[in-house]
């Protein structure tokens, strides 16, 4: 079965999938920390408050599942809108928002672990805010914000997996396609679960390695 | 000079300064002794401007501290704090600690701002610890390199709150030395402290806070051989 079942072509075709989900994770993990940071330290900084329209905004995109913003924001855009974008843009757009309001949150976390009188100390050195915002709270919040945006990028990059439904061809449903045609779920998922492996586990590794390097005690 | 005028400051309901005045001048070493919560380690935070005051004002060599246009990140380069708790970077080592301020604030080049803290944290008995990190130093080594940290950025001004409190005996005497020899260079001191053989020894002037108002100031000698209010012999007696 094996030998008649699967082709090479098949198999470049799973490659082709898994080169989607990388390339639309990229993009939303890449983006979505971009406005996750700004997000963040944006809410750190006005307080609760004033940064409550931007917490409920966010707080929309974390408590939705994935499935229905995405579908929504297509027949938005699409027909209310009529933007005329590509399912491909659409599912980049849902995810990086997606991402950002994740990442806001572990920004905003990091942001706070660094102790009040640190900083006071650079300050009190002359430092300014941004000065004071890049050489102490950045690194000291990376160290504690890493870990969880390690497992945001993770996640991000399985739940891409949804984007189907905006008829974009990514790993999953590059399997689902072959798995019609050839009636052989189980090996099927198991090569695209090997795939997901492969992507994720030099990301995983990548967060152990600097973990471990930026630990001094 | 540091001019301090009827400043007072509250935190919600509780008023810490009641109207303070105090001139310090030139070369100066006031130190500022007093009970908890009575409100020396506050004014010190507002001298260079890392708390807010509700009235009055504070000059440093005519510029007024709270003002608006003033640019604290500036006047702050000429005014060195070392608090109690030291404060270091943790994720730079005992060099790079130092040497942050005067790379980024004063624009030095590194080999001049390497050289300025090693200088500074030979100074300070630190010479050996160049580059370890802050979490392998034991508390009197950190609070050391507070010192040297802010000496780093050669200020004209140096407050001091309360440093000693968290260093063990063997180490106070050094510290004291180091104060001494900055004393000598004609450093401007403002010490915050409860050692009381400490402020007999370097300071020109001792002053006695009580419940947010300075109840007396006047030489150690003085102030320690003849305290006039019944609040200073009471405290007097109480630490002696």
């Amino acid at each position: 079965m094996f030998d008649t079942a699967l082709s090479a072509n098949d198999l470049i075709f799973l490659a082709k999938g898994a080169g989607m989900t990388i390339f639309v994770t990229l993009i939303a993990v890449f983006f979505g920390t971009v406005l996750g940071i700004v997000f963040g330290i944006f809410r750190y900084q006005v307080g609760p408050v004033i940064a409550a329209p931007l917490t409920f905004v966010l707080d929309v995109f974390r408590s939705i599942p994935l499935l229905i913003q995405l579908v929504l924001a297509n027949a938005f855009l699409g027909m209310v809108l009529r933007l005329g974008l590509s399912g491909l843009t659409v599912a980049c757009i849902v995810l990086t928002l997606y991402t950002s309001a994740y990442c806001a949150e572990i920004v905003r976390g990091a942001i706070e672990s660094v102790p009040q009188p640190v900083r006071r100390a650079a300050r009190s050195l002359g430092l300014s805010w941004r000065q004071d915002m890049t050489n102490i709270v950045l690194p000291l919040a990376i160290r504690v914000g890493l870990p969880s945006w390690i497992g945001l990028s993770l996640g991000v990059m399985k739940d891409s997996a949804l984007v189907y439904v905006v008829q974009v061809t990514e790993l999953l449903k590059s399997t689902q396609i072959l798995i019609t045609r050839l009636q052989e779920p189980l090996l099927l998922l198991m090569i695209c679960g090997a795939f997901y492996f492969l992507i994720s586990f030099p990301v995983a590794r990548l967060g152990g390695y600097l973990e471990k390097r930026w630990t001094h005690d | 000079m540091i001019e301090i005028q009827n400043v007072r400051k509250s935190f919600g309901a509780l008023e810490v300064l009641k109207g303070i005045d105090l001139t310090v001048q030139n070369g100066e070493v006031l130190t500022i002794i007093g009970g908890s919560g009575s409100g020396k380690s506050t004014l010190l935070t507002c001298i260079n401007g890392l708390e807010p005051i509700d009235s009055g004002r504070i000059l440093v060599d005519g510029t007024e501290v709270h003002a608006r246009s003033t640019d604290l990140n500036e006047l702050r380069q000429k005014i060195g704090i070392v608090f109690q708790q030291w404060n270091a970077f943790p994720h730079l080592t005992v060099l790079e600690n130092v040497m942050l301020a005067p790379r980024k604030v004063k624009g030095m080049s590194k080999p001049e701002a390497e050289a300025m803290a090693v200088k500074q944290l030979e100074h300070v008995g630190l010479g050996d610890k160049l580059s370890v990190y802050p979490s392998r130093l034991s508390g009197g080594q950190q609070q050391r390199m507070a010192i040297a940290r802010a000496l780093a950025m050669s200020p004209k001004y140096m407050l001091f709150d309360e440093v000693t409190s968290a260093l063990d005996p063997m180490l106070v005497g050094e510290v004291l030395d180091t104060l001494r020899l900055l004393a000598s260079e004609g450093m401007t001191m403002i010490c915050v402290t409860h050692e009381m053989k400490f402020a007999r020894e370097v300071s020109d002037r001792v002053a006695f806070f009580h419940q947010g108002v300075m109840a007396e100031i006047a030489p150690p000698a003085e102030l320690f051989g003849a305290p006039k209010s019944p609040d200073l012999q009471k405290f007097l007696a109480a630490t002696a």
